[in-house]
């Protein structure tokens, strides 16, 4: 049995943590041992992002101590996945003792979707009938880790009828602060973002971001449902 | 000065104006289609690119000795070659050169670097009257206003809007729907400004060191007029604009037409190498060759040395989703979308361009698609740190940031913050949303959410 420890993320955690409930209930049914250190907070992303780099790297830090004793550590999220294993290399790279555990962590993190696919090659036990579900791909997750097929594998195995928008890779308009930072135009892009998934006639609109998630439903309303890829698997547990 | 207000000001109008967001959507989308379908044609695009960034890189780790070689070779052509540091000098010469030979009129074939100089304006002050000479140029200079794109400066317009300015221009009314009556117009007038100008001003797309040549593309013919009909040609480069050899240039070509507009070349190439000799039977006689830094040597050996790799083709503005939006005025200066929050602070001084690195999601389309591939990303998020360390983000973020990190590295005290804030915000919960009185409320007409009841913490404490 694989030992798997949960990056949950402070979004999730906090706001989302049902998220985070089907996610462990997700590895669980795939197999695995989930173990959730208490002593995760964030990893740091608002604050790089925003340039605040001491700040970015004392969180940082934090992250790397609290995950070092797992083998895998798991994230229901493409861009915290994205933060621990691009962006940590980059931000510890020049400090002495940290380097090496920030490529170590980021070698062994990985996505959800990613992890459920590509490393336990799963399969849910049953599976989920007569949903038209679009999936949109979270910036940092298809172009800085590459997975756009992870998480539509991970669709269609639970029984997804999977069908793409126009622009799946167009930014649904969070960008962290970006979105406080400049309402109107960040309001804008979700709206965009919100049409083309209606013009598929989807029934659901998926993300593998929790951000994402957050961002669209601020505007989706009744439109469409927007539901992470966490809370879709998981219902195929019982379908 | 572009701060962050002034960007989501200037924003906001392009997003309430819905004329502008359809004609940007598909000007934006036909340049997209292009670009896809040009660089599916070639047989290894990636490999192109990836080339192209290497020989780019290269010649700027080298970048004095091939400028000074490109001179030698321009003046041994007949060429006379200028230096200018700054926007002013620059300014200052070519007002000087146009004065020195009499010239009452100017024409110009698009140049976002003498834009960038403000040239019309000194040139204005110094009673010669500059007419733009590209379409799209001469389009925005009949209304008044800055370009907003870096290859379609007119992007943002529409075609009924085109043929209002054409009829004022010419005194009597044009059909909207009729675009051959409208460009056989536009052809007729600036034809005459070619007969008549005493000087004729160009950018460079390119400059090649081995000959001492410049390279002007355009898809109307107007470069090879300006270059060639008046008697004295002036043409403005930045130092970055420069190749070694002409195997470079003709890799910098393939990939500028194909990403700028989907073209495998634009429609007019012209090569300048000195003025006309004596068996030519026309071109200018004296070619004047403007190499201007304004700002750019600060970026070499520096964090944002890439963004002079850029070759202005536009295919990240293009793709960039809060350009689609913003438009290109937003972005207040004459280097707009990704690449121009880069260049602008550069040039500009971060100072004056503060809002640009925050007008991003930071969402890395730019970077898929820049011939160069610059790393236009990870140069923002570079800006964003310049940025609080020199203190030019409010003083309520920096003490919002520096706290929100204090309390997550203390998982303590962050139970305690979430048991504060989850009992305040039942104040102004509403169907499991906050809803903050509009002045308050920092995301416009975006819901917020609330926090959940219980974190996922407690949750893991009872199903562990």
């Amino acid at each position: 049995m694989q030992r798997v420890a949960l990056f949950v993320t402070c979004l999730v955690d906090q706001v989302m943590p049902e998220i985070g409930i089907a996610t462990v209930r997700l590895l669980r049914a795939a197999g695995c041992e989930v173990v959730f250190p208490e002593a995760q907070t964030c990893c740091g992303q608002p604050f790089f992002n925003s340039g605040f780099r001491p700040e970015a790297r004392r969180l940082a830090e934090r992250t790397i101590a609290a995950f070092e004793p797992f083998d895998a550590v798991v994230a229901p999220s493409g861009s915290c996945t994205t933060m621990l294993r691009v962006e940590y290399p980059h931000l510890l790279g020049d400090r002495p003792g940290w380097a090496h555990r920030a490529r170590e962590l980021a070698a062994k993190t990985y996505e959800l979707s990613e992890f459920l696919t590509q490393v336990l090659d799963w399969d849910p036990p049953r599976r989920v009938a007569g949903v038209r579900v679009a999936y949109h791909d979270s910036c940092h997750m298809c172009r800085l880790l590459g997975l756009r097929e992870p998480p539509r594998d991970a669709l269609r195995r639970a029984g997804y009828d999977l069908v793409e928008m126009q622009e799946p890779d167009r930014c649904c308009g969070f960008g962290g602060l970006f979105s406080v930072r400049m309402p109107e135009v960040s309001n804008a892009m979700t709206a965009e973002k919100l049409a083309q998934a209606t013009d598929t006639g989807a029934h659901v609109l998926a993300t593998a971001d929790p951000g994402c998630l957050m961002q669209m439903r601020g505007l989706a309303r009744e439109r469409v449902r927007i539901e992470h890829i966490a809370t879709l698997l998981a219902a195929s547990l019982e379908a | 000065m572009v701060s962050v207000d002034d960007f989501r000001r200037k924003a906001a109008e392009a997003i309430a104006d819905a004329r502008m967001q359809g004609a940007l959507e598909r000007a934006t989308a036909k340049f997209r289609e292009g670009r896809t379908r040009a660089l599916a044609e070639l047989p290894d695009a990636d490999a192109l690119r990836d080339h192209f960034k290497r020989v780019r890189a290269a010649t700027l780790a080298r970048l004095a000795e091939h400028l000074e070689t490109f001179e030698q070779n321009a003046l041994a052509a007949g060429a006379q070659v200028h230096w200018c540091e700054t926007a002013e000098d620059a300014a200052r010469l070519i007002t000087a050169l146009a004065a020195q030979h009499g010239a009452r009129l100017a024409v110009k074939s698009k140049s976002m670097t003498t834009e960038e100089i403000h040239l019309n304006h000194a040139l204005e002050a110094a009673n010669v009257q500059p007419v733009e000479t590209d379409l799209g140029e001469w389009i925005i200079q009949l209304a008044h206003e800055p370009p907003s794109h870096i290859i379609g400066p007119a992007i943002h317009k529409t075609r009924e809007q085109v043929a209002a300015l054409f009829s004022r221009e010419v005194g009597r009314p044009l059909p909207p729907d009729d675009v051959g009556v409208l460009t056989a117009e536009a052809r007729r007038l600036l034809r005459e400004k070619f007969l008549a100008a005493g000087i004729g001003i160009s950018g460079v797309n390119v400059a090649v060191a081995e000959t001492g040549s410049v390279v002007l593309v355009t898809n109307e013919g107007n470069g090879r007029m300006v270059t060639s009909v008046p008697p004295v040609h002036v043409a403005v480069m930045g130092i970055e604009k420069i190749v070694p050899t002409w195997r470079d240039a003709a890799a910098w070509l393939a990939l500028l037409a194909r990403s700028a507009t989907g073209q495998p070349m634009s429609i007019y190439t012209s090569v300048i190498t000195g003025p006309a000799r004596a068996e030519d039977p026309d071109g200018p006689r004296e070619v004047h060759i403007v190499i201007l830094d304004n700002g750019r040597s600060r970026a070499l050996a520096s964090p944002f040395e890439e963004a002079l790799q850029c070759i202005r083709c536009g295919a990240c503005l293009n793709v960039c989703p809060v350009y689609r939006e913003a438009g290109g005025h937003a972005y207040g200066n004459p280097y707009s979308g990704p690449i121009g929050a880069i260049v602008a602070p550069l040039l500009f001084g971060v100072e004056a361009m503060s809002g640009l690195p925050q007008a991003s999601t930071l969402c890395g389309a730019c970077l898929d698609v820049c011939p160069a591939r610059i790393d236009i990303p990870r140069m923002l998020l570079e800006w964003r740190a310049v940025e609080v360390e020199r203190r030019l983000v409010p003083w309520y973020e920096r003490v919002g940031e520096r706290l929100a990190a204090w309390v997550l590295a203390h998982p303590r005290l962050l139970r305690l913050v979430r048991r504060l804030a989850a009992t305040g915000q039942r104040l102004f919960l509403r169907d499991g949303q906050i809803r903050l009185p509009g002045r308050w409320h920092p995301a416009g007409e975006r819901d917020l959410p609330a926090l959940a009841s219980r974190p996922f913490r407690d949750w893991w404490r009872e199903n562990a």
